[in-house]
């Protein structure tokens, strides 16, 4: 049986993906971020997880208002990145692993979750940026993308993210594979893009955020998607991937590896989270 | 209709929004192709009318006014392609739309740690 060891989760600025593409790890303004990572690294160097399950919301790569999935599923062997139109680099294609990608779909619409499936995939910087952190030398496990909307109201609720994240860890523990599974919850935190309030951050509530993800990983999930754009900003509720990623990774307490808190990485406030299975 | 929901300087996009932007955003996620980038430099005028874009949208294009733009009913993520083009970032939105400098706009980010640590 497939084996979850661990959650991690991640702020993913296209800011960062540009940093990475010139090699400004270690100036300054970016060193307090990238430095967080290096526990992380070392953690995944010995667990080696198989496969990487990334709750992500895409930016406008992949879907537009046209059809505007609520939950989707990559189910393809091989997933591209393109160009976003303002000037992160292309990165190359990022493995898939099919068989991994219908147990979870499979599963998922039992539980009556009536996700859409994506046999063709782009992957924007929410579902790069990630793999690109925790593993840098672009050697990342074999991924399934889990897109949650993020861009048109009415967003699923932080409850409803969680309990989709929970049915997620189900199909994954029932996978009849001898495999080593991590999920990734990609976004926020505190951060608005748009309107008078651009620049909105909220520190207090972040912190207790990260804490609740270590051992009380539901507590988010009481506010409904309007307080969360009220507590986080309007890009915070992106938080919603943390819940996904978190539920997916165990009901219970985890173990926390390591975790780091940055104002600003651009307008954001950023965050990144391992935990271990306890 | 599409109301604020009472948080200062926010308006969801929801349903409403969505349909009243539908043409604008459509311009916008066409550029992520940098052959519609170079299209929309060579002719805006023509662009805009091939995808149908209203008046309000298309001053608020050549304005390039962000809050008009959002007005209009813009989305953050697609307008970000058009300020791809104009070669702005996410702190000069923040700052035109909080009518700040991009100085200030960033030096209030930074202070932001000087928020308490418990909620």
């Amino acid at each position: 049986m497939a084996r979850i060891v661990g959650g991690l989760a991640t702020s993913h600025i296209p800011a960062i993906g540009g940093a990475i593409a010139k090699g400004l790890q270690q100036e300054p303004y970016w060193k307090p971020f990238f430095d967080g990572f290096d526990p992380a690294r070392e953690w995944l160097a010995k667990v080696k997880p198989d496969a990487v399950v990334v709750f992500y919301n895409d930016h406008g790569l992949n879907f537009f208002l046209d059809k505007m999935p609520t939950f989707a599923l990559g189910a393809a062997a091989e997933y591209r990145n393109d160009d976003e139109g303002w000037g992160i680099p292309t990165l190359p294609p990022f493995k898939g692993i099919p068989e991994l990608s219908w147990a979870i779909i499979d599963h998922l619409v039992e539980k009556e979750f009536d996700i859409v499936t994506c046999q063709e995939m782009l992957v924007d910087h929410a579902f790069t940026v990630p793999l690109k952190l925790f593993w840098p030398d672009g050697d990342a496990p074999a991924a399934v993308p889990v897109c949650i909307n993020t861009v048109q109201f009415p967003l699923p609720s932080a409850r409803r993210c969680y309990a989709m994240g929970k049915a997620v860890g189900e199909a994954i523990a029932a996978w009849d594979k001898d495999m080593k599974v991590v999920t990734i919850g990609s976004g926020g935190l505190s951060h608005q893009l748009e309107g008078q309030r651009a620049g909105f951050i909220n520190k207090p509530f972040d912190l207790k955020f990260l804490d609740t993800m270590v051992d009380d990983p539901e507590w988010a999930t009481q506010f409904s998607i309007l307080e969360l754009v009220e507590k986080t900003g309007t890009q915070g509720v992106e938080l919603i991937n943390w819940l996904a990623a978190r539920a997916a990774a165990s009901p219970g307490p985890m173990r926390k590896v390591c975790s780091n808190y940055h104002i600003p990485v651009s307008n954001t406030a950023a965050a990144t989270l391992a935990l271990e299975a306890a | 209709m599409s109301v604020s929901h009472g948080i200062f300087g926010t308006t969801p996009f929801d349903g409403t929004i969505a349909m009243r932007g539908y043409a604008l955003n459509k311009m916008c996620f066409s550029f992520n192709s940098a052959a519609n980038r170079e299209k929309f430099r060579g002719d805006e005028e023509a662009y805009m009318r091939a995808y149908g874009l209203n008046d309000r949208q298309a001053e608020a294009i050549r304005r390039r006014d962000v809050l008009g733009l959002l007005e209009a009913g813009g989305n953050v993520y697609y307008l970000a392609k058009f300020a791809g083009i104009l070669g702005l970032d996410v702190q000069d939105l923040g700052a035109a739309q909080t009518g700040m400098t991009k100085d200030a706009f960033k030096a209030r980010l930074v202070a932001q740690n000087d928020q308490p640590e418990t909620i």
